[in-house]
């Protein structure tokens, strides 16, 4: 059981409201992400949740109880911290089994979850290793191993893969999804990074100033932007913006194109303009494209285009793929 | 180029180390040398460095005179004692400073410093009759109290800073993990900050071991420490310079010996916080 409800949720810091009253619903079992850009609140409302901050007002349901004011180490939430937190005058093996110490276990059975925990995790090797001793991987390893040992109704991750590199950064986010198919536990998921975001999530929730942007399915947000900041939020490279004239002959304040449904013309087309710089990435083509009176439109363009810096080219939407918002910056249908 | 201005400059600092190092320790130096001295060469002109007749009978005759373990155990309940109370009320201080910091902890801090500041003259002849109405003058445990006292801004600062460096998030997870405050502290936070607890512990020990004037001005006979074991041999003696050499020498040999197997931790507590 891991379903999570937020109701009314609020929390200010002083006088400045950072989560204006705010609804959520978790099931058992999903994948949510939290993704916005930094200061949007989706690291406050992960700790409100933790009970790490106390909600200024609302109520926090898990599994439908009120855990509003329930202290974090009752709550039955496993976290794994940015910075990993672990202890670092603990051996490997006992940072995983610091949890299980603190829910009285006795030691055998805590050794048993502990080499269980570490062999899921390639972290056998390394038990009786220190923290300092270890990669920035395997702290992030033993910092999960650490959460899964306790079985908890839900693990939360607070930008849990920001501090990895790259290449790194790709193949924890795998073993996370794997282990979110293998274990089926509710998983809350920040992240800044909208394309960890669309790679994991059941359902996304998208955060603006502390406000709910959106909420949906990866496709959904993707295919069905509710508004511009969702629109230019989610995809990547970010969808094209217009206003002015061709957006009011649309009848809309805004309209949005995604790079890959605009297609490139010899002919005329709907915009033209010069190529600007482009990004060869050998399956695709990104163009940057300078149009007079509308700005700079990127277009993706499968494989290999040979255009260069300076030549002309005529830009068509793709007909049915084009987004309409009106003044507010909300979708129009 | 560069190479050779490195070497030139590390050569220099370490000249320089060495004079002030020399040029601080003389004293002491000098001090220890002294009590081997026989009165006359004590104050001989120009005095002899090594080159004299080495004899202990300084020493003797300082036991004989006074008692030094009495002295020295005075020394040594007050100072432990005012750093063990100091550090009771210390540690939950700069907890909660370090921790849930309110609007005012800042102040709090400085204004806790600025005590340093006042001259403790200032304050002798308000304490000295507190001490005297309530009986605490010539007391070991009025000494422990006003030496806490005293010490308990550089104990809270000192603790402050260690405690400020243990990552929050670090506690923070072990709230998730399950642990209650009470493990948390226990399990977590002490073992972290146990380097920080024991330089903060050394340090006050010999600042109490050392302190002069409040042990002096407060005591008499029965609660005297080594201050006052040495400053015994000074005024009214007249010029004794190789006994009273003798009793420096007695004083300051615990806490010398101390800080030379503690120099380490001593060094990482004093520049802790310096730098990141």
């Amino acid at each position: 059981m891991g379903s999570i409800k937020l109701n009314k949720v609020t929390k200010s810091f002083g006088s400045t409201q950072v989560i204006p009253p705010l609804d959520l619903e978790i099931q058992d079992g999903e994948f949510v992400v939290f993704v916005g850009p930094s200061g949007c609140g989706k690291s406050t409302l992960l700790r409100l949740i933790a009970g790490l901050e106390d909600v200024t007002s609302g109520m926090i349901e898990i599994n439908g109880v009120d855990a509003t004011q329930t202290p974090p180490s009752k709550r039955g939430l496993a976290m794994v911290f940015q910075s990993y937190a672990l202890y670092p005058h603990m051996s490997v093996r006992k940072n995983i089994a610091f949890p299980l110490k603190m829910a009285k276990l006795a030691p055998e059975e805590r050794d048993q979850k502990v080499e269980n925990a570490a062999s899921v995790l390639n972290l056998t090797d390394y038990l009786d290793r220190r923290p300092g001793q270890l990669s920035g991987g395997q702290r992030q390893r033993v910092a999960i191993g650490r959460a899964i040992v306790r079985e908890p109704d839900a693990f939360l991750f607070d930008e849990p893969l920001s501090n990895l590199d790259a290449a790194l950064r790709v193949n924890m986010r795998l073993e996370i999804s794997e282990l979110h198919q293998t274990l089926a536990t509710t998983m809350i998921y920040v992240t800044h990074d909208q394309v960890e975001a669309m790679t994991m999530a059941d359902k996304i929730v998208v955060l603006n100033a502390g406000h709910i942007a959106q909420v949906g399915s990866p496709l959904e947000l993707y295919h069905k932007p509710a508004n511009v900041f969702v629109a230019g939020f989610i995809g990547s490279p970010k969808m094209n913006l217009v206003t002015g004239p061709d957006a009011q002959a649309m009848d809309a304040h805004t309209i949005g194109v995604r790079p890959e449904h605009i297609t490139i013309s010899e002919g005329g087309g709907t915009w033209t303009g010069k190529v600007g710089v482009s990004e060869h990435l050998g399956s695709d083509t990104f163009l940057r494209v300078n149009v007079d009176g509308v700005g700079t439109l990127t277009v993706r363009a499968s494989g290999e285009v040979a255009l260069r810096h300076g030549d002309s080219v005529s830009l068509i939407p793709e007909e049915g793929k084009v987004h309409r918002f009106d003044a507010d910056g909300l979708a129009m249908q | 180029m560069a190479r050779a201005i490195s070497t030139r400059r590390q050569i220099t600092v370490t000249i320089l180390a060495w004079v002030i190092g020399i040029t601080i320790f003389f004293p002491i130096l000098w001090t220890i040398l002294t009590s081997f001295k026989t009165e006359a060469e004590a104050i001989a002109s120009p005095p002899s460095l090594f080159m004299f007749d080495w004899t202990l009978e300084n020493y003797g005759e300082v036991q004989e005179r006074s008692n030094y373990f009495r002295h020295f155990s005075n020394s040594v309940i007050i100072s432990l004692g005012s750093t063990v109370l100091g550090l009771l009320i210390a540690i939950p201080a700069a907890w909660s400073m370090a921790f849930v910091p309110a609007k005012r902890t800042k102040d709090i801090l400085m204004w806790m410093l600025s005590t340093k500041m006042l001259p403790p003259v200032g304050v002798l002849i308000p304490i000295y009759l507190i001490f005297r109405d309530t009986g605490l003058l010539d007391t070991r445990i009025g000494l422990v109290i006003v030496l806490t006292l005293v010490n308990l801004p550089i104990i809270t600062w000192m603790l402050f800073t260690y405690f400020r460096e243990i990552p929050g998030e670090i506690l923070e997870a072990a709230r998730m993990d399950g642990a209650m405050l009470w493990d948390e502290i226990v399990h977590v936070l002490t073992p972290m900050a146990i380097p920080g607890i024991a330089s903060t512990l050394l340090l006050n020990v010999i600042l109490a071991w050392n302190e002069a004037f409040w042990t002096l001005n407060l005591t008499a006979a029965k609660a005297a420490p080594l201050t006052a074991f040495i400053a015994s041999y000074s005024s009214p003696e007249g010029l004794f310079y190789a006994k009273l050499s003798a009793a420096s020498t007695m004083a300051i040999a615990p806490i010398l010996i101390l800080g030379w197997f503690s120099q380490k931790q001593l060094v990482r507590g004093l520049t802790f916080g310096a730098v990141k």
